[in-house]
């Protein structure tokens, strides 16, 4: 199938300020992207040049198989929802999710059947008449959906949409835009600085970073299989932890050795990397690390740690130990007797680790 | 503002502090009254006749209240040569004040939505460069602008004290609405764009309705400014077109005759009528232009 | 075509205004300079001569006047105002409750017309019949207040006079800046103990410090474009005693018919307001910028 949106070697500058450089990002219909990065990226400046509000400075950019480098926002068959809502504050709600056909020339009976459609959709019949000033948080979030969804477009563009809402409200709009995703088969790109948002929704991540890609990829790739340092620091929360280790081949496979303060090294096994360099940092998530006898595997192996902290987090508890000079957590489950200022044996699951390069933060493995 | 002295109801207070709290009402009872004084002598000397003002005390209410210095004042008092009181110039203050606040408001109007929602290279260096034409002194312009008007055959006209209050207010009124929209997210213009509406379409549905505040207060600020206005009225107009203030100087500063005060201050009050009016009304978009204008950038 | 259209349009809309600016504030700078180097008398020439313009200016007594006056002048505006309008601000932050109404009172005269401030105080001050036959009605004989016909006062009268009509305005911008001090910091001196007044002059004043900056930038200019004040209450006179920039430069220009001295006088107005106004507006914009 021909990609939907197919962005190609794009380059953007602010006068001799480089904002991204040489994007190339393909999606096909039914995806979910997301943009991810920390502010400042460049995310929402792509948005808005995949939205055309930004000309780019370099590079083609084609949506539903027609080249739209040079062509204006209305001409795209886009719509978008921003992080302010955007909601034009002196029209009432219909004539804000109408005002969009109004301009084209749409008639007067499909402009409200389709108002209808998507009110009802949505659940905001009972709020057509009231102004944006009027609503909730909440409530404004829907109204900005309905001005999308009534457009029906190729592609749906999201610019960070929920970080105006308090947490919980976030929660219960992420899974509405997963489930309307679901149900339209539509196309979205999405941009968030929120990686848990990214992990939910999106079928195809691109974590971003000064304007340079650093990963494509599915969640589960970007989370198990992180690029660099910078993407598996970035993407999961509590962070993967990244532990300064020494790698040595021995006969059964690589010795990784990692100092602790007032103990003996760490020492563990790896048997299937291969051709390590002498200094690796070795990033192993949190949930990689179990109490001995909660985790069982052929690449599990298990050594005993000094605990310095316990943080109990209801479902799991957080154990922190300090190994290679970094504070790396693990997370227990709740009912784990683990003390501070004590030892307990832990389980390293090595089937999931990643080594980067320390100098340029590349993976190795 | 947190209240520091103990506010007027706390239960218990001390003699010193209810003399404070005295002496507080009293300066600012004071102040009051300075600032009234000349309000009170000019509507009381208004109301008297020559002779009363003559014998009586600048302070003293009126004995008898005639209406006689109004009458003359707006209708027969001789400004130079013609004897046809204020009302002539009044209405030239209006037909010259009327045209050129509203084409100034909306110049600045539609110059502030292109300057905050529609940045391009260069928007900022045009902006400063308005907004220096706020700070000159008028002087530096006054001899070539004579000239100019001549030029273009509007010296000593209506429609030239127009044009130059225009051109003199744009600087303002930009300043007022940019500094207004730039407070309008600039995603509701990427939203507009997005559903298809042009420059003139977003300007017209999404910000002008929004704008209600800030054009009460330029137009205000307009208003007063070119109400008041003598430098250009006395420089660019001749006996007919003479704006009201100058019309007023005239009259309180001609030589000839006996000297009626009271007339002189029924003329000052009905040149200053319209600008009191719109304070008393809307005082508070008056403030907020004032302060608008003062506090830059 | 329209793509092109769309893409100009703000710059199209903006062109008019930016034309006008250039020509009739820029331009017409420029040509007063221009002016101001040649021998141009009752018609404008334009053959440069240098800065004899310049040198009678500085050589004329009636300039040299004007300038003191306006020194003289903008020192006591300024400060007076400033002074005053502070004091009030702070007398009116004290939870009054006719504030509303107080507020009103001192600020109304910033609405007059300078024509009807200078028309008003002209007979207040006026000796024969004003507040001196006033006072001495009242059994005060030998009570004088003739400033206004005084060569040597005449100049505060006019003093007097702008006082009254911009001090409501500085208190104006003074209470608004005393309003946006941030409270807590306020709560948590009071909470230190710490006495009003010291509230008043260790934070809440120096925090103002930008108010105090675009009052005095505002009273300044007031000040230096000062005209209609003092043509309506002395004319200028008695003699040349009231004379400032403004006033000289007028009668150069359409009295006297004096263009080269006009343009001269003029220029060295603009002088002093840019000395003043540029860096403020400079470091406006910038901070802007950031």
């Amino acid at each position: 199938m021909a990609p939907i949106l197919d962005i190609k070697q794009l380059y953007k500058n602010y006068g001799s300020v480089e904002i991204l450089k040489d994007i190339n990002v393909a999606i096909e219909p039914g995806d979910f992207l997301v943009l991810v990065g920390p502010s400042g990226c460049g995310k929402s400046t792509l948005l808005n040049c995949i939205a055309g509000l930004e000309p780019i400075t370099g590079g083609t950019l084609s949506i539903g198989g027609k080249d739209m480098t040079h062509v204006s926002p209305k001409d795209r068959d886009i719509a978008m929802v921003f992080q302010s809502y955007a909601l034009y504050p002196t029209m009432s709600v219909a004539k804000n999710i109408t005002f969009g056909m109004k301009v084209r020339g749409v008639d007067a009976a499909t402009q409200e059947q389709k108002l209808n459609e998507v009110a009802s959709q949505l659940q905001i019949e009972q709020l057509l008449n009231r102004r944006p000033g009027q609503l909730s948080g909440g409530q404004r979030q829907r109204v900005a959906m309905g001005r999308a969804l009534v457009r029906d477009p190729k592609l749906f563009l999201f610019d960070e949409p929920l970080s105006n809402l308090d947490a919980k409200l976030r929660v219960e709009m992420r899974s509405e835009i997963k489930k309307l995703h679901q149900n339209l088969g539509a196309t979205m790109v999405y941009v968030t600085h929120d990686q848990i948002e990214a992990m939910t929704l999106a079928t195809k991540i691109v974590v971003l970073k000064g304007g340079v890609v650093q990963q494509i990829g599915t969640p589960a790739e970007i989370y198990n299989r992180p690029a660099n340092l910078f993407v598996a620091d970035f993407m999961g929360s509590p962070a993967m932890n990244l532990i300064p280790a020494k790698a040595t081949k021995n006969g059964t496979g690589t010795q990784i050795e990692i100092a602790r303060e007032g103990a003996a090294p760490l020492m563990l096994t790896d048997t299937h990397a291969e051709n390590l360099p002498q200094d690796v940092i070795l990033g192993l998530r949190p949930e990689d690390i179990a109490e001995a006898g909660f985790r069982a595997g052929e690449d599990v192996q298990v050594a005993e740690c000094h605990i310095d902290m316990v943080e109990p987090a209801g479902a799991d508890t957080f154990v922190v130990s300090e190994l290679g000079g970094k504070q790396v957590t693990a997370r227990l489950h709740a009912e784990t007797g683990a003390q501070p200022g004590q030892p307990l044996p832990l389980a390293f699951d090595l089937s999931k680790v990643s080594y980067f390069a320390p100098g340029s933060g590349e993976r190795l493995n | 503002m947190t209240d520091f002295t103990q506010s007027y109801d706390a239960p218990r207070r001390n003699y010193s502090q209810l003399a404070l709290r005295w002496l507080l009402f009293a300066l600012l009872g004071l102040f009051a009254l300075f600032y009234l004084m000349p309000l009170f002598v000019m509507v009381t000397t208004s109301l008297k006749s020559l002779e009363e003002i003559r014998t009586g005390s600048l302070v003293a209410l009126p004995r008898e209240v005639t209406f006689d210095a109004w009458r003359t004042a707006w209708s027969e008092t001789c400004t130079g040569v013609k004897c046809e009181g204020l009302k002539p110039y009044f209405w030239n203050s209006v037909l010259m004040t009327v045209p050129a606040v509203i084409i100034a408001t909306l110049l600045g109007a539609v110059n502030g939505y292109v300057i905050a929602q529609w940045r391009f290279k260069g928007a900022n260096l045009i902006f400063s460069l308005m907004l220096f034409g706020c700070f000159i002194p008028f002087q530096v312009v006054l001899l070539p602008m004579a000239r100019s008007l001549g030029i273009l055959g509007l010296a000593g006209s209506i429609p030239g004290l127009i044009l130059v209050h225009v051109i003199y207010g744009i600087g303002f009124t930009t300043l007022f609405f940019r500094n207004y929209y730039v407070t309008i997210p600039s995603e509701l213009t990427k939203a507009a764009k997005v559903d298809g509406a042009g420059f003139f379409r977003i300007f017209w549905s999404i910000f002008l309705p929004l704008s209600l505040p800030i054009v009460v207060v330029t137009v205000i600020w307009q208003f007063t400014n070119i109400w008041n206005d003598f430098l250009f009225g006395v420089s660019f107009s001749q006996s007919g077109t003479q704006p009201v203030t100058v019309a007023l100087n005239n009259i309180v500063n001609s030589t000839t005759g006996v000297k009626e005060y009271n007339v002189d201050m029924a003329a000052a009050i009905i040149a200053a009528l319209p600008t009191l009016l719109v304070y008393v009304v809307a005082g508070k978009y008056f403030i907020r232009g004032l302060t608008a204008g003062s506090v830059k950038g | 075509m329209t793509e092109w259209l769309e893409r100009h349009v703000p710059k199209m809309v903006l062109a008019p205004s930016f034309v006008a600016v250039l020509i009739f504030v820029y331009g017409f700078i420029f040509w007063t300079a221009w002016v101001s180097f040649t021998r141009s008398k009752l018609m404008p020439r334009y053959e440069i001569k240098g800065f004899i313009q310049y040198e009678r200016l500085f050589a004329s007594p009636r300039w040299d006047t004007a300038m003191d006056n306006l020194f003289i002048f903008g020192t006591l505006f300024i400060g007076i105002s400033m002074i005053l309008g502070l004091f009030l601000a702070i007398l009116l932050d004290q939870k009054i409750r006719a504030e509303g109404a107080l507020r009103t009172i001192y600020l109304y005269p910033m609405a007059l017309s300078m024509i009807v401030t200078g028309t008003a105080w002209k007979w207040i001050m006026n000796p024969g019949l004003g507040i001196e036959a006033t006072v001495r009605s009242w059994g005060f004989e030998s009570f004088t207040f003739n400033w206004i016909t005084d060569p040597k006062m005449a100049i505060y009268a006019v003093v007097v006079a702008a006082v009254w009509q911009a001090s409501g305005f500085v208190m104006a911008l003074f209470l608004a800046g005393l309003r946006s001090v941030d409270e807590e910091i306020i709560k948590a001196a009071q909470v230190d103990g710490i006495p009003t007044w010291r509230i008043y002059s260790a934070i809440i004043i120096p925090s103002m410090a930008p108010i105090f900056l675009s009052a005095f930038i505002v009273l300044a200019h007031l000040a230096i474009k000062s005209f209609d004040l003092v043509i309506a209450l002395t004319g200028g006179g008695p003699g040349y005693a009231t004379d400032l920039p403004a006033t000289y430069m007028y009668a150069m220009a359409f009295s006297r018919g004096d263009i080269g001295q006009a343009a001269s006088s003029a220029m060295v107005m603009m002088g002093v307001v840019f000395a003043i106004v540029v860096p403020y507006l400079y470091s406006e914009l910038r901070a802007k910028h950031d």
